[in-house]
């Protein structure tokens, strides 16, 4: 059985994890389980009432079908209806703004909006001026909450289960995260969560895809793949994207592999007990050879499993503990 | 009839006057400047600054093309509002002033529907397209007061030499934009750490530094004049202060924001905080105040760039560049450099009349027997806090909203006229 | 169900030891004469105290019959309705509803310690009904301190007790407290959980 904290959810929105605490991020981490138990049922129907009667909408701007079909499950399984929206379906094709898109969508009563935007900022600026209650499913560079929170959820499960410890935490856990740094959200969330989790963080890509002053956010950087992951307990290793390569940033598919990539013979350098985790989809072969991904390191599958129990557990926080929303 | 200014402190530095004065003014002139004065109407000035009205040699009024965000005629009003009698309109409109038929368009509109002068400037290349000259000489004798493709650098550095060698005949100042925009991938704020922590593309100081070092560089070569517009960071006001030493005819001048405001203001995502040169970093702000305290800023110029709220009211990465700055600029120079005691009143009046009106030649920013009563009176202790719905701009695009300034205008007189009067 | 509220002011015995164990031997005998087929019975305990109980049930019935029916968990809390209202706070990590045996067909028991407002239980029987289609579903309550918010009444009951507003009924096991005792406190009120 695992603690049961006495704080209350009081935030309107999750907008990212910069500005959660510790204690809030276990708060959403600690109600996750009993999510994951619904999720589990095998006979018997995987659905709680907990959202009935809400409308959760997922706006998303840019093309996901593994993100979007997480939170649309997570919704459905707590009962609520869903809504999708996809931005070449919707207005922002004849030019309509940001807002009054939300304002038009809120006219019909609802209670989340999750939006993925490639802009950063997006979710902020809606969170400030409307009601609804804004789940971040990535805005450019800047934040992928829920992901962070599903990886740290894995992280956790997979350490409690090795260390038999049903309260182990993250606290001095070493993780690799590899890749483009710069252009990823994903990198930017887990910093900020795994450190304050108390996890190490290193992170290790072509320099030319390292954001300036980076380590201030709190992790170590290094170009060099052994020495990021010789002593990792966790190896993430993050999608690298082609076009990239049109912009004068590495040099070639071929280099990046010889360089960076992981898989058998890099894992070699590695902890035999490392995880190898990533946030999907995996570029079979370029970031993550094939045989790593679909082997018992891998985790992968775990945290799609968990990124619906997790996702379940933000909606619940956000929309039944008595504040914003439509139906409060 | 005669008006007389009674009982203000009388500062204007270009005859060093700083003392309790009156100020009699016969139609458009000033008649004359003296104690115990006497007129027909009477302004009561106690309490207050008598001193030139405002140069800014920086702004950007967006007609013709882009009328809704401002006009001339609203721009000279805001301008009136914030003490400024003479502004240099930037030619970056649409279409540009990069012809003789612009320019007389804008000293016609001016003529038409401005309360407070307006100097034009024109493009210093066709289109701004850094590509082929203007035509300089009629351009100057048209009424032309500088020449510049602000917005924009010009990127070949054979054409800026010609540019300045041509310009400087002619008698005209290349007002330069420092930036080397194939240094930025989509830049929309200062690269930095909260670039990185906020996931926005950033703008190397280095955008900037390079070309100011360049572009001094040719203006050495060339011995022609050269003006550096809204320094921003440590080493661009390092680089300029080596110039200066080394009898480079270089100028320079910045704006409110970049001694008032870092990066940190993004955090918000506020668009309010999104301009060109981007905010930076408490060194750079610290440069730049030190700078001005050492005189290697030669003047204070707004930048003033509005938008209508609907155009500013979008994503960080989408919404354009650019604040307001005429309304807000005496508080913010007396907030941010009088009252910390960086410099003295006097020499704040002085960055902003006749120190700008020096760098274009222009025959203004002074009080004298005989000159042209272009006259603001300001009390400099009063505090008022920013209320953009008053403003006389028609956008409302400013970071400084709420904020509570001290430095006030009563007055602002141009030609005679008062053109603004605190209710 | 225990509550944590306010703090208490007077304590009185409601049942000892020995009459709790005499209760659940007679619930324990009614539920054997009114289920002629022990073995299609399954005992849901309602956490955390229904639990021990239905063990304790599901003992008695092994001796007397010889059939021992399964005991599972239930944990309710997903499919409470103050929790939907935003009036209740989610108590996290109280265990959760787990059960090794198919419910289909069968005659589940709930059991609880102590009724109340009856919504507990009626988030229990939401919660079965998700799980799969038993054929019937009986209630066996330990203690019912009244105060009833919905149409709920037990199959089989230990004990019934009046109280006040400001009454709570604490029961107390060996299993998990140390000692078996039935409490009547009284304390002062204040905002937090529904009663059950």
């Amino acid at each position: 059985m695992t603690q049961a904290p006495r704080l209350k959810w009081t935030r309107k929105d999750l907008l990212g994890i910069e500005e959660l605490s510790r204690e809030e991020i276990l708060l959403i981490l600690d109600t996750a389980p009993q999510f994951v138990a619904v999720s589990a049922r095998e006979s018997g129907i995987k659905k709680v009432p907990l959202l009935q009667g809400r409308l959760v909408v997922n706006w998303f701007y840019e093309p996901s079908t593994r993100t979007r079909t997480s939170f649309e499950l997570a919704a459905k399984r707590l009962s609520a209806d869903t809504l999708s929206i996809t931005a070449s379906a919707s207005s922002a094709v004849k030019g309509e703004t940001l807002h009054d898109t939300l304002a038009n969508i809120e006219a019909m009563h609802t209670d989340i909006v999750v939006i993925r935007h490639s802009y950063a900022g997006a979710p902020h600026i809606l969170a400030q001026r409307h009601p609804s209650h804004i789940v971040n499913a990535g805005d450019g560079r800047h934040e992928h909450p829920t992901q962070a929170l599903l990886d740290a959820f894995t992280m956790r499960e997979h350490i409690r289960a090795v260390r038999q410890d049903p309260a182990a935490q993250l606290d001095g856990l070493r993780v690799a995260i590899i890749g483009d740094i710069t252009n990823s959200r994903v990198a930017r969330s887990n910093i900020w969560c795994l450190t304050k989790l108390g996890a190490q963080v290193t992170l290790c890509g072509p320099r030319t895809l390292i954001p300036p002053h980076i380590e201030r956010m709190g992790a170590v950087v290094t170009t060099d793949l052994r020495e990021a992951i010789c002593d990792a307990d966790v190896i993430y290793a993050l999608r690298i994207q082609f076009e990239r390569q049109q912009n004068c940033l590495f040099p070639s598919v071929r280099e990046y592999i010889r360089l960076f990539r992981v898989d058998q013979e890099s894992l070699r350098l590695a902890p035999p007990h490392a995880l190898v985790m990533h946030p999907g989809p995996i570029n079979r072969d370029i970031e993550l050879a094939a045989e790593v991904a679909d082997s018992a390191r891998s985790v992968i599958l775990r945290q799609v499993t968990n990124g619906v129990a997790v996702r379940m557990a933000i909606m619940h926080l956000l929309v039944n503990s008595g504040r914003g929303g439509d139906g409060a | 009839m005669s008006l007389v200014i009674v009982n203000g402190h009388v500062i204007d530095p270009a005859s060093a006057r700083s003392e309790r004065a009156d100020v009699l003014i016969e139609g458009t002139r000033i008649e004359r400047i003296g104690k115990g004065l006497k007129g027909g109407k009477t302004i009561d000035a106690s309490g207050c600054v008598v001193c030139p009205g405002f140069v800014d040699i920086h702004v950007h009024f967006r007609e013709p093309g882009q009328e809704s965000k401002e006009t001339i005629a609203s721009g000279s009003r805001a301008a009136a509002r914030g003490g400024y009698t003479s502004v240099v309109p930037m030619p970056n409109t649409a279409p540009p002033i990069d012809n003789a038929g612009m320019v007389e368009f804008v000293i016609r509109r001016a003529r038409e529907t401005a309360c407070v002068k307006i100097w034009p400037s024109a493009c210093a290349t066709k289109e701004r397209a850094g590509q082929e000259m203007t035509e300089m000489g009629e351009l100057k004798d048209v009424g032309a007061v500088a020449v510049t493709d602000d917005g924009s650098d010009i990127a070949s550095s054979w054409v800026l030499r010609r540019v300045l060698e041509y310009a400087d005949m002619c008698g005209l100042t290349y007002l330069a934009h420092c930036e080397d925009a194939s240094l930025m991938e989509g830049g929309c704020m200062n690269e930095g750490y909260n670039s990185t922590r906020l996931g926005l593309p950033g703008m190397p100081r280095e955008m900037e530094e390079i070309r100011i070092d360049r572009n001094i560089r040719l203006a050495a070569l060339t011995g022609a004049k050269i003006h550096i517009q809204h320094v921003t960071t440590a080493e661009g006001v390092e680089i300029i202060r080596r110039a200066k030493a080394n009898g480079v005819r270089v100028t320079c001048e910045t704006a409110p924001h970049y001694w008032m405001l870092t990066d940190e203001a993004v955090t918000t995502f506020s668009t309010n905080a999104k301009m060109n040169p981007p905010l930076r970093e408490a060194a750079d702000v610290a440069a730049i105040r030190a700078a001005i305290a050492d005189g290697t800023i030669d003047c204070i110029a707004t930048d003033h760039a509005p938008h209508t709220f609907t155009d500013k009211d979008v994503e960080f990465h989408l919404a354009p560049f650019g604040i307001v700055g005429l309304e807000t600029a005496l508080g913010l120079v007396l907030t941010g450099l009088v009252e910390t005691d960086l410099i003295s009143l006097e020499r704040a009046v002085e960055l902003m009349t006749i120190a700008p009106a020096r760098i274009l030649n222009l025959p203004i920013g002074m009080l004298r027997e005989g000159g042209p009563a272009d006259i603001v009176v300001f009390d400099p202790k009063k505090e008022w806090t920013v209320d953009p719905a008053v403003f006389a701009s028609l956008s409302r695009n400013t970071p400084f909203a709420g904020e509570t300034l001290r430095g006030q205008v009563k007055a602002t007189l141009c030609d005679g006229n008062v053109v603004y009067q605190l209710a | 169900m225990n509550s944590d509220n306010g703090p208490v002011c007077e304590t009185t015995v409601v049942m000892e030891a020995i009459a709790m164990a005499a209760a659940i031997h007679r619930m324990a005998q009614e539920i054997v004469a009114a289920n002629e087929d022990v073995s299609s019975l399954a005992f849901l305990g309602i956490l955390s105290r229904g639990r021990p109980l239905a063990e304790r049930l599901a003992a008695q019935i092994d001796q007397m019959t010889g059939v021992a029916p399964p005991v599972g968990s239930l944990a309710t809390t997903l499919y409470r309705d103050d929790l939907r209202a935003g009036v209740g706070t989610v108590k996290i990590g109280g265990g959760t509803t787990h059960f090794a045996f198919p419910i289909d067909g069968k005659t589940v028991v709930l059991v609880d310690d102590v009724l109340a407002a009856g919504r507990t239980i009626r988030a229990a029987l939401d919660e079965v009904m998700d799980y799969g289609r038993p054929a019937r579903i009986q209630l066996a309550c330990l203690v019912d301190r009244g105060g009833r918010e919905l149409p709920i009444q037990p199959d089989y009951l230990g004990w019934s007790v009046a109280t006040r507003p400001d009454e709570w009924v604490s029961v107390r096991l060996r299993e998990m407290d140390g000692q078996d005792i039935v409490l009547l406190e009284r304390r002062s009120l204040t905002d937090g959980e529904g009663g059950s």
